[in-house]
């Protein structure tokens, strides 16, 4: 893209003079600069298909005439001799060629997430969420599986460092042997230890013993975004630290006040799941059995929030309000429903009261079915505020309960190392352990953590990776990997899970267990020991064995959540809010990949869009479009930010949504230790918010200032990358109108292509076929009185049912773009199923990123406070697919049950086929992106899947090799029991002997699930067997909300869509 | 001025296009004789093991059954190497001695995998591997043997081989030639791990039976390119 400077007034003039419901994806294409129109023609971005190396043109003849002269032996090739290893005993139940799945848990900011980990001949190659689990019920997010990366990470710590140097266990062990000894003697005085969050009831128990044998010695927390303000308000409206929990599954009406409940917050995948469940509209029940549209219901989001989340995109109402105001906002609801007395509210602007007491009304209309949140990133009034409010809405015990905080530390984060830093500078520390935390880097600048470490006598710091903290110690000792060690940990709901290594360790790394162990002198225990020893006592009786083995199995202990408290409000909260400050406010967020930079040296995770504004590699100061206007400031400018008297300079980028006179910016970036991929101290990616920072305000502060520094920085932002062109950009006509009924007929006449369908709730009772109805004059489908007419084509029709051959599979998919959160879990599913290499910022800016799914982002409405939409985009195995045609080499051919085939080893790289493909899902190795070197990375991939080298075409496969397999096991159960039937001698055998071949084909074929669908949270992609009736998918396609894109190609898409419904407040649309 | 050339030349001249055609149609006829030769493809030739193992003695002579070391071939898409436990099982108590087995032994003793002698490039870990796919080939045991195609269909008579080697191309050409038309090759599910089988004089009704009893998809599945690449 160009970097000529968008005139934000004039987008803003030309998205309101073209009235109704306006649909984009990108200032640019409203600015439509020529440019942006060459894009759209181009297959790739401007210079994408280019070698970016000097290479001179008689150079690339030469190598021309040498690929030619060596084409004709490339046939000849030699396998290379390999090797088969055998085993010298076999582990227990492993069948060489199968996979096998083990349940562990995974912790993030102290909270498990149940994992299903795929393990490979003993090696750990994928992650997939355990059904069991309370919160991941199935689905994994992008931390979750990306971890796989960090295990086989090369920039890991492998050996324990002494002062720079390499070192040993054992020396660590007699250096460490005079200071326990003369602890022992002062009672631990002087000994301080520093962690994360700690759920682990194993771990807290060896804290525990350790504190008891050194009783000076004192135990710091911290954490960099805390939920200290959640179990604050709940002290101040309960009188004791709860942490609540949310129902969903009863919840109608939800506001959020800055709540990002469906990605960010702790539960957020079993919250995702329960929000989507009552939002789903369907005409047909399980077993075909209609269902009136007239009957069908939706919960109704209301969100207030400062920077855009995927919790305000699935908004029905969504308020962007500067962070201060939010507590302001949720004064006036309050005082709407009579739960303070506040006048402050007053303050707000009349349409924001407006808003508040329309919401405050529909909460009340719901008594006992709504629910209020409040985001981690809102101080602890705020929170009391909104529990007085639940109390009132009789929300207690029905949509929000409560248990007692899984992180036991009583001191708030901040004040905890606030404590930590006043000690050492008061000469009270002479040792400091740090166990996998990292404050050099991300302790608040005022605290001037780096200076007081400093004076810490002796320093030891356990970590994954020698960081910027580890660099300040004398000694590093390498920590293992949540796949290579045990431990324990409890979910955001108190449930316990074993977690259960996968691997032995692949370095000398031993887990924070068996560093305490050496603390309390037992150095030779080890950590299977440590946990399993603490759950001896602590399991309920009866035998351990068969105990702990279904523990282990389930992934869960059984049980163990936590029961919810009873609470009762003490006085209705007396609040003192300042008043919303006049000024500019920066907000912090937790980065959307990289978290609180613990994932910087993860390249799945950087390479990933970051949702809604698409950027990968780099994090920037967010703000809107009024902002950005009223500060002379474009996209990649650079500027200071100025804040509690620190100054610190970032990139900003204009984010259509974001609250007005706000900054936002998320951590995690600027680091100088993370490692190769995420930063060092000769490059680093993106800007530390950190610096900024202070104890006071770790959310947010409210005295920022901006100032320009003229100078522009690289951001790189794939949203436009791979638009899927719409006629009426290349008519002339735009901006596009949204496909909408209300303006049906108008869009018609403008012929656009309608990606995107959306209805309200009402428009859907009135009209269920309201999405089949938009389709095109002289689409491949046109709704005919409900029915659909395939009209005329040139190509052969191809009989894809059962007629010919019983056994035929019509693989197909659905993506229900109501469900669909936009949190990119199927894009990092893929990415890990199919070995997708990561490709660097360089070469994504050139449009060559490999993600086989994307998630398109279109935007309708106005440019300060519009409506988003989700559409994940795979290749979509069009019946009559445009890439087959013009391949020269039938490098991609379509095979006899509908897959379009994407053969690697007869592909030259002509890629014909991309520029023939309309949905731009193809995917070309302009280089050699896949590292075949690093040895780490061999044992982390597929091996169903080819490993994909230069030059070679590759996009989605419908994961064939998963269908595949479940066919091949499918058939082979079968020719063995219709064998067992043959020769049974009974005929009541031979009956349940064939049902139960019956039941157990259907189940296979409708639980056969890809990588994407798997690891969805929200269950918005479905694949399966159309062929199969009734089964899922089969009833999808018959939904009235199921339309495909681009139908008037006749491409005839396997892929197609389910449109979206939003459930909007009459009162409010008025 | 004079002429250049004899007039003998025309001759040569004819001759040499002539000849051409040969020589262009003998380069072709050398490409597709290597191309198809032991020397690329491996058939035929014998590979040097840390162990010679003798098929022909442990299952013609001994009759021990494929499954006894190969145990995942019915479920898997490998067929499986023994273990140095399955060696071990009969060589702790017969042979053990015996100075070719020492590998085995010594695999046994220190816990790690069995790997040659030493001093030469067999002292790497592990067997030689003999049908060696390329990468992009994903071939499934446990369907072809549950579905009719015996093990001497593709490796030919094993309990004949004193030494291991490769029966078959193993080129894409003769996976496809089954693929087309299973019904050459198809045996009764009970046939599958004898070695001698022969098709009998009417295989290809037999052939075309068991394509109805075992569902074996039809030819336009079968060689569809996902079936095998992906």
């Amino acid at each position: 893209m160009s970097d000529s400077p968008l005139n934000l007034s004039t987008l803003r003039a030309k998205l309101e003079a073209s009235g109704g419901r306006t649909y984009w994806r990108s200032l640019e294409e409203v600015a439509d600069e020529p440019d942006f129109q060459e894009m759209l023609q181009r297959e790739f971005p401007e210079q994408a298909s280019e070698w970016g190396n000097a290479f001179s043109r008689r150079n690339f003849l030469k190598m021309m005439a040498a690929s030619l002269a060596l084409a004709g032996l490339q046939g000849c090739t030699k396998e290379p001799q390999e090797r088969i290893v055998p085993y010298v005993r076999p582990p227990a139940n492993l069948v060489a060629g199968r996979a096998m799945h083990f349940a562990s848990a995974m912790p993030l900011r102290g909270v498990g997430l149940g994992v299903l980990v795929t393990s490979r001949e003993g090696r750990p190659i994928k992650i997939e969420g355990n059904p069991d689990h309370p919160e991941s019920l199935g689905a994994a997010n992008v931390f979750m599986q990306a971890s796989i990366l960090g295990l086989y990470d090369p920039d890991r710590s492998q050996v324990p460092i002494h002062l720079g140097d390499v070192s040993s266990w054992s020396a660590f062990q007699t250096a460490l042997a005079p200071v326990i000894a003369a602890k022992r003697l002062n009672g631990g005085a002087g000994l301080r230890i520093l962690t994360q969050t700690i759920t682990s009831p194993t771990l807290l128990a060896q804290l525990q013993t350790i504190l008891k044998e050194f009783p000076e010695a004192k135990w710091h927390r911290y954490e960099p975004m805390s939920r200290d303000a959640v179990h604050a308000g709940a002290s101040a409206a309960f009188g004791k630290r709860l942490d609540p929990i949310y129902h969903f599954d009863k919840a109608e009406v939800i506001l959020s006040l800055g709540s990002d409940f469906l990605f960010a917050e702790s539960g957020s995948l079993r919250y995702s799941r329960q929000f989507v469940d009552k939002r789903r509209v369907r005409t047909l029940g399980e077993n075909g059995r209609p269902i009136d549209p007239k009957t069908a219901t939706m919960n109704r989001l209301y969100v207030s929030e400062c920077m855009p989340s995927l919790t305000g995109a699935m908004a029905d109402h969504r308020l962007p309000l500067k962070p201060s105001e939010i507590g302001l906002l949720a004064t006036a609801i309050a005082k709407e429903l009579g739960a303070s007395s506040h006048e402050q509210a007053t303050t707000l602007p009349a349409s924001t009261l407006t808003w508040a007491k329309t919401v405050a009304r529909d909460l009340m209309a719901h008594r006992g079915r709504a629910l209020v949140l409040v985001g981690e990133s809102q101080p602890a009034e705020v929170h009391s505020l909104g529990y007085a409010v639940n109390a009132l809405l009789g929300a207690f015990d029905t949509t929000i309960t409560f248990i007692e905080p899984i992180d036991p530390h009583p001191d708030s984060s901040a004040e905890s190392l606030k404590t930590l830093v006043e000690d050492i500078n008061a000469n009270k520390v002479d040792t400091l352990l740090m166990l996998g935390s990292n404050p050099v880097y991300t302790a608040p600048a005022d605290l001037n953590f780096l200076a007081a470490v400093k004076r810490v006598k002796l320093r030891i710091h356990l970590g994954e990776a020698s960081d910027e903290t580890a660099f300040q110690c004398q000694w590093h000792l390498p920590e293992t990997h949540y796949l290579e060690a045990w431990s324990d940990v409890r979910a955001f709901d108190g449930t316990t899970s074993i977690v259960q290594p996968l691997i032995a360790p692949l370095y000398q790394n031993k887990s924070a267990h068996e560093v305490l162990s050496i603390l309390s002198g037992r150095p030779d225990v080890s950590g299977y020991e440590v946990v399993r020893s603490h759950w001896l006592n602590m399991a309920p009786t009866g035998d351990f064995e068969t105990w702990w083995k279904s523990a282990l199995q389930k992934g869960i202990i059984e049980g163990s959540a936590s029961p919810s408290q009873a609470v009762k409000i003490n006085a209705l909260p007396v609040i003192a809010f300042a008043a919303a400050s006049t000024g500019l406010e920066i907000l912090y967020a937790l980065d959307s990949t990289v978290y609180d930079g613990r994932y910087a040296n993860n390249g799945w995770l950087q390479e990933l869009p970051k949702p809604l504004t698409h950027m990968s590699w780099d994090n920037a100061a967010m703000l809107s479009p009024r902002t950005a206007e009223k500060q002379g400031l474009q996209s990649r400018d650079v500027v200071e930010l100025t804040s509690g008297g620190r100054t610190f300079r970032v990139a900003v980028w204009v984010l259509p949504g974001h609250a007005d006179d706000a900054v936002t910016i998320s951590l995690g970036y600027g680091r100088t230790r993370a490692g190769r991929v995420g930063g060092t101290d000769k490059y680093q990616l993106g800007f530390n918010a950190n610096l900024l920072r202070d104890l006071q305000h770790p959310q947010f502060a409210g005295d920022l200032q901006i100032a320009k520094t003229g100078k522009t920085y690289k951001l790189v932002v794939s949203r436009t990358h791979h638009t899927v062109e719409s006629r009426s950009l290349s008519m002339g006509i735009k901006p596009e109108v949204v496909a909408h009924p209300e303006n049906s007929e108008k869009s018609d006449n403008l012929q656009n292509r309608k990606l995107i369908r959306v209805a309200t709730l009402a428009e859907f009772q009135s009209d269920p076929q309201f999405a089949q109805k938009m389709e095109e004059e002289g689409s491949g489908e046109k709704a005919a009185g409900g029915k659909r007419v395939p009209l005329p084509q040139l190509f052969p029709e191809i009989d894809y049912s059962t007629k010919s051959n019983p056994a035929k599979h019509k693989w197909a998919m659905s993506i229900d773009t109501s469900s669909c959160i936009g949190c990119n879990a199927c894009v990092i599913a893929c990415q890990a199923e199919n070995n997708i290499p990561v490709v660097g910022k360089d070469q994504v800016e050139r449009g060559r990123e490999m993600h086989w799914i994307r998630i398109d982002t279109y935007y309708a409405g106005s440019l300060d406070d519009p409506e988003t939409y989700f559409q994940p985009l795979p290749c979509m195995h069009c019946e009559n697919a445009p890439c087959e045609l013009v391949c020269p080499v039938e490098a991609t051919v379509h095979d006899d049950e509908g897959i379009n085939n994407m053969v690697y080893n007869r592909c030259i790289g002509t890629r014909y086929c991309s520029n023939n493909c309309p949905y731009k899902v193809r995917r070309f190795n302009f280089l050699q992106y896949t590292d075949q070197t690093t040895e780490q990375y061999k044992l982390m991939r597929n091996p169903e899947v080819t490993v994909r080298s230069r030059g070679v075409m590759e996009k989605c496969t419908f994961c064939i090799q998963r269908i595949n397999n479940t066919r091949i096991d499918l058939e082979t159960l079968q020719v063995r029991m219709e064998e067992q039937i043959r020769n049974s001698t009974s005929s009541a055998d031979r009956a349940q002997l064939q049902n139960t071949l019956d039941e157990t084909a259907r189940h296979t074929l409708t639980n056969l699930e890809t990588a994407c669908q798997q690891s969805c949270p929200t269950q918005a992609i479905i694949f399966g067997d159309q062929n199969v009736s009734l089964s899922p998918i089969a009833l999808l396609k018959q939904e009235p909300l199921d339309y495909s894109l681009l139908e008037e190609l006749t491409t005839k898409p396997r892929t197609t869509y389910l449109a979206r419904l939003r459930n909007p407040n009459v009162e409010l649309n008025a | 001025m004079a002429q250049i050339f004899h007039p003998a030349f025309n001759t040569l001249a004819r001759a040499s296009i002539f000849g051409s055609l040969f020589i262009v149609a003998g380069i072709a006829w050398l490409a597709y004789g290597i191309q198809k030769s032991p020397y690329l493809t491996q058939q035929g030739i014998v590979r040097t093991q840390p162990v010679p193992f003798s098929h022909e003695h442990h299952s013609r002579g001994l009759g021990i059954d494929c499954r006894y070391c190969h145990t995942s071939v019915e479920q898997s898409s490998f067929a499986g190497i023994p273990p140095t436990e399955t060696c071990m099982t009969c060589h702790s108590k017969i042979w053990t001695n015996a100075e070719i087995l020492q590998p085995v032994r010594t695999s046994w003793q220190l816990d790690k995998p069995i790997a040659g002698a030493g001093g030469d490039k067999t002292s790497a870990a592990g067997w030689v591997r003999v049908h060696n796919l390329p990468k992009f080939v994903y071939f499934n045991h446990s369907i072809h043997v549950n579905k009719g195609v015996g093990c001497s269909t593709c490796h030919g008579e094993v309990d004949k081989m004193p030494l291991m080697y490769q029966a078959s191309t193993l080129q894409m050409e003769w996976c496809l030639k089954c693929h087309r038309a299973p019904q050459e090759n198809l045996r009764e599910r009970s046939e599958i791990f004898n070695m001698s089988w022969k098709p009998p004089a009417d295989q290809e009704k037999r052939g075309k039976d068991l394509i109805e009893l075992y569902h074996i998809a039809p030819a336009e599945h079968l060689t569809t390119c996902y079936v095998c690449h992906r």
